[in-house]
């Protein structure tokens, strides 16, 4: 490849140098229009210069600008109601803890007040209890107290009875209890 | 007479001749390209800048884009004192990008492969330079030529080179745009010819480096105008801010 490069390049510039003795070398080192282009290329430039600096320039400028402030503008926008619902936020939480306090302390106010009437049945129930109670320990005192008189009347009330029927005399009953008392002073006395 | 890779940069009248005394100013095919990228910015850009859209179409985000690029190339390497001279950067670069793309047609004409035209606007370029340096430091611009941190043996040679490659400006500049723009159309043209010589046989090849060498041509096209505004951001930065 490398050799057919070089011959190419070999025809190639053996044909360019006869090509170009024909037209004598560079074109750009001919000075026939120089002055012609240095007089156009300061007209057009001059041209493109002045309604470059003073018509679009100042225009394109101008829309970046506004283009910058309106996006500036928007974040600002943005960051304030950023913000704005962030507070509002703030504030609904608050509201949601507000209520939660208040219901829990409803709900122990509630508590204590249950608690408190519970204690005060308990304590009614139970003083009753203790009255009845307390009745009825009286009335088994009374009854024990009374209870050997008794049994000693009904023994001599039997006994004389029984000596009745037995012996068919009537007997006196101080006589009986005397006895009777005696017998239960014995018991006492064992 | 195609067949000349140098043909493509003949300069001939076109209408009648005009002449002012004993100069020759006619109108010929590079003032016509010159007219037609003149007209070609000044069209887009309008276009351009007529709407105030929020959301920019096609044609006025190229223009904006451009815009921009411009700016922000003269506040990287000029800083922001180099402001004023915004509209003069954007119109040389514009005019520069322009004629390089329409050069970029087959059997058009290349405006800036002419050594005349890119000496005529770097030496434009130089000496408002070297004016504005002066008017703005006085004679303290002349401390360019005298870069701080020197020892004083060697700040005679220093000082020589430095004013040789200040005075060498405008013909690097020039030169490297002229000769980027002749050299690449030149080989466009030479691989041109091989295909039509070499035929359907042979031909393929040197067609498959034409195209290549289309796409790497318009890319020198962009990158050398880019480079020639650049580097007058660089000289105005120079004149601006006399940092050494």
């Amino acid at each position: 490849m490398k050799k057919i490069i070089i011959y190419l390049y070999a025809l190639f510039s053996f044909n360019c140098i006869a090509k170009s003795a024909e037209t004598g070398g560079m074109p750009q080192l001919n000075p026939e229009f120089w002055i012609s282009q240095i007089f156009w290329l300061t007209i057009t430039f001059g041209i493109l210069f002045i309604i470059l600096s003073k018509f679009i320039l100042p225009k394109i400028r101008n829309n970046l600008e506004i283009r910058k402030s309106q996006i500036m503008e928007n974040i600002e926008i943005a960051d304030n109601q950023k913000t704005k619902s962030e507070n509002n936020l703030k504030e609904y939480d608050k509201i949601i803890s507000d209520a939660k306090d208040k219901a829990k302390k409803t709900f122990n106010r509630a508590k204590e007040e249950i608690q408190l009437d519970l204690a005060k049945e308990r304590e009614k129930i139970e003083s009753e209890l203790n009255s009845e109670i307390q009745d009825a320990e009286n009335e088994i005192k009374d009854l024990k107290k009374s209870s050997p008189e008794k049994i000693s009347l009904i023994a001599v009330d039997t006994a004389a009875e029984i000596i009745q029927k037995l012996i068919g005399i009537k007997v006196n009953k101080s006589n009986v209890s005397a006895i009777v008392n005696e017998q239960v002073k014995l018991m006492k006395g064992k | 007479m195609a067949a000349n890779p140098m043909y493509q940069f003949n300069v001939y009248r076109i209408g009648p001749e005009i002449k002012i005394g004993e100069v020759d100013i006619s109108f010929t095919n590079a003032s016509l390209f010159m007219v037609i990228s003149t007209l070609a910015i000044l069209i887009v850009f309008n276009l351009g800048a007529k709407k105030k859209s929020l959301i920019p179409d096609k044609i006025q985000l190229l223009s904006e884009l451009s815009y921009s690029f411009v700016s922000k190339m003269i506040s990287d390497t000029a800083g922001a004192k180099a402001k004023p001279y915004f509209a003069f950067i954007f119109s040389l670069f514009m005019f520069v990008l322009f004629c390089n793309m329409f050069g970029m047609i087959p059997y058009s004409f290349t405006v800036t492969s002419h050594i005349i035209v890119t000496f005529v606007l770097a030496a434009f370029i130089f000496i408002g330079v070297t004016i504005i340096g002066f008017l703005k430091h006085g004679l303290g611009y002349l401390k360019l030529f005298v870069p701080s941190g020197v020892p004083i043996i060697l700040l005679p040679l220093i000082v020589v080179i430095e004013i040789i490659s200040y005075l060498s400006r405008p013909i690097s500049l020039s030169v490297r745009l002229f000769a980027n723009m002749m050299a690449g159309h030149t080989m466009m043209k030479v691989f041109g010819g091989f295909v039509v010589s070499l035929g359907l046989v042979g031909g393929w090849l040197p067609l498959g480096f034409s195209v290549a060498l289309t796409g790497l041509e318009i890319l020198v096209a962009f990158l050398q105008a880019y480079v020639f505004a650049i580097l007058t951001c660089i000289y105005l930065n120079d004149a601006l801010n006399l940092h050494h």
